[in-house]
């Protein structure tokens, strides 16, 4: 991904016959993107102007649904609160285990366990969950896992996929915050985990041991090396990953759609936005969630491309 | 040898350091070999589930499978695939992914070659672009997409979902490739150009098979992507007959939600070939994921 920009053979291309040639080895291409990616873009920011049928002008009521109707509302704010908790905590164990996978001769069989689940679908992973959180009344069988283990600690079985109140204060948290919307989100932990410690596992080996070695011959301990050299070098790779991990919190959609469907609060902006579609075909409010998303990704699109082209500058 | 027999208490102090060594690193290892099992464990009881019969999964748990009498079966499997559309499903992803992934790869190189050894103008503002829409969320898309496949009478056909794959898929392939070519030493390409090669003839004799590396990568990438997909299949494939596996077991969840011998093994059906892919080629598709970071 390094130096996309450098002035390397590109810069100078070795290979001047005809003006036109470039153009017609791109045309495919941007034929494709045109048509599918660049078009559509534009016609999904005008649609979401107009009304469900996309027949008349509708100002920017479609926008006004969005932001004062509930179910809209809880669906930001479940987004948001994706973005927060699936970005922090799948950046934060990745970042554990690179590091401690560094460290032991295992190490590719114990991140092979690790990343394995980045190799299969949302909708694989959403079937293996809701095994998972498998719910029966209490005194049944308990065939989901983590009922079984709540239940031998002593617990009472808890339907994980519905919102359910505290233990003992009995009180049931305000959307997003309801511990269903937590049980999605450690799902999405388990399959992106993986991804982080692959990506900053690499970015740590390229932090040169000889730094590492002289810090500790100067009696610096694990943690201050950690702190004080590991974290600052490696926060470069840090940003390319939570930036993915940010882009996947908000487009957010196969895993919702089968674990839940987004019924008991769970909602998603790209859930909503299908039922929008399909199930109320209304193309307005499907296309100004859409464009919520959108407005959501640009800040990334821009540090994205800072990024790209201040790494072309420097090399 | 002769040095342990003149000293037999360095092997012991050797013996005790190394034991000190092994016992301090202890909680590393627990931790690692615990968080390894830890996040196996699911898949691993939904293949358990798979394999046992409807009864033993509906009243037992799991875990209890690896208990006397070790009862299994390929019941599920075979009821699965004949009886839910899963033998089906599996020939509609590889007909989806297959295109899917060859067309994107092909039409990005094209692109890529010109980005990596040609001038024109804007070409650095046109890769921008490239690099902005890798970005966009397919969501942005999926109305005016819908709406012109419709239009054309191809919405719902396999032909339609290669194209939107292929679109979908491009701005990543030409970004890797990209990047693969303009590595590829300058003086082999200047070299064949003073032979009189042509630019097809370099494309095809050097570049192509210079960067088998990285067309690995992306074609493991984008396969998985295709044969993962759940969104743009539901919307642009609403014919059950056509539907991939994705869409089928989402179908079998809502209708068939608590008989998890069949949802489990409908499930590691479609989880096989992207773990023999993973198995079988981890170093390119690590590779595909370190070059792509960014891409969702």
């Amino acid at each position: 991904m390094a130096g996309w920009l450098r002035s390397g053979p590109g810069g100078k291309s070795i290979n001047r016959r005809g003006r036109l040639i470039p153009w017609l080895w791109l045309l495919p291409s941007f034929l494709f993107m045109a048509v599918f990616l660049i078009y559509p873009v534009i016609d999904t920011l005008l649609i979401s102007f107009m009304n469900r049928d996309s027949s008349a002008c509708a100002g920017a009521a479609n926008y006004q649904y969005v932001f004062t109707n509930s179910a809209a509302q809880t669906a930001l704010l479940n987004n948001a609160l994706w973005l927060v908790f699936f970005t922090v905590l799948t950046v934060g164990l990745g970042l554990i285990f690179a590091v401690l996978t560094n460290r032991v001769r295992y190490e590719a069989v114990a991140k092979a366990a690790i990343f394995i689940p980045m190799a299969i679908s949302f909708v694989a992973a959403a079937v293996i969950w809701r095994f998972m959180y498998t719910f029966r009344p209490e005194g049944f069988t308990q065939i989901g896992l983590v009922n079984a283990v709540a239940t031998n600690l002593g617990l009472d079985p808890t339907a994980w996929l519905v919102q359910q109140p505290l233990p003992y204060i009995d009180l049931l948290l305000p959307a997003p915050l309801h511990t269903n919307n937590f049980a999605l989100i450690a799902v999405g932990i388990w399959m992106w985990t993986g991804f982080a410690m692959v990506v900053l596992s690499a970015g740590l080996k390229g932090i040169s041991t000889e730094v590492i070695e002289a810090a500790r011959v100067d009696g610096a301990s694990e943690w201050q090396i950690f702190r004080r050299i590991i974290l600052p070098m490696l926060s470069p790779t840090i940003a390319v990953v939570a930036t993915t991990l940010v882009i996947q919190a908000l487009k957010n959609f196969d895993m919702v759609w089968v674990m839940t469907a987004g019924n008991f609060g769970t909602d998603v902006v790209a859930t909503l936005m299908f039922k929008e579609m399909f199930n109320y075909h209304d193309f307005g409010r499907a296309a100004a969630m859409a464009v919520i998303l959108m407005v959501a990704l640009l800040p990334i699109i821009f540090i994205t491309i800072r990024r790209f082209r201040s790494q072309g500058e420097t090399r | 040898m002769k040095k342990e027999l003149m000293k037999p208490r360095a092997g012991f102090e050797d013996f005790a350091s190394r034991l000190k060594i092994l016992l301090s690193r202890f909680p590393l290892h627990f931790f690692l070999v615990g968080i390894a099992l830890l996040w196996m464990t699911p898949a691993f009881g939904l293949l358990t589930s798979s394999l046992r019969d409807a009864a033993a999964v509906a009243n037992s748990g799991w875990w209890t499978a690896f208990q006397p009498p070790f009862e299994f079966t390929l019941e599920n499997y075979q009821q699965v695939i004949t009886q839910s559309r899963m033998g089906a499903g599996f020939i509609n992803s590889l007909i989806i992914a297959i295109p899917g992934t060859v067309i994107p790869i092909l039409v990005a190189a094209f692109a890529a070659f010109a980005f990596a050894w040609m001038r024109f103008p804007g070409r650095d503002i046109l890769f921008i672009l490239v690099v902005a829409l890798l970005i966009v969320p397919v969501q942005m898309t999926l109305i005016p997409v819908l709406r012109l496949l419709t239009d054309l009478k191809i919405a719902g056909t396999f032909p339609a979902i290669w194209l939107a794959h292929t679109a979908y898929g491009l701005p990543f392939a030409i970004f890797l490739l990209r990047n693969f070519f303009v590595a590829l030493p300058r003086e082999l390409l200047e070299s064949a150009y003073l032979d009189g090669a042509s630019n097809m003839r370099v494309f095809f004799r050097l570049v192509l098979p210079l960067s088998v590396p990285a067309l690995a990568s992306l074609a493991i990438f984008q396969f998985l992507w295709v044969w993962n997909d759940l969104l743009v299949a539901l919307v642009i494939l609403q014919d059950p007959g056509k539907a991939p596996m994705t869409v089928t077991i989402t179908n079998l969840v809502s209708s068939y939600g608590a008989q998890w011998q069949l949802l489990t093994s409908a499930a590691f059906i479609s989880m096989i070939l992207p773990l023999v892919i993973f198995f079988a080629l981890q170093r390119y598709f690590v590779q595909g994921i370190l070059t792509g970071a960014v891409k969702g």
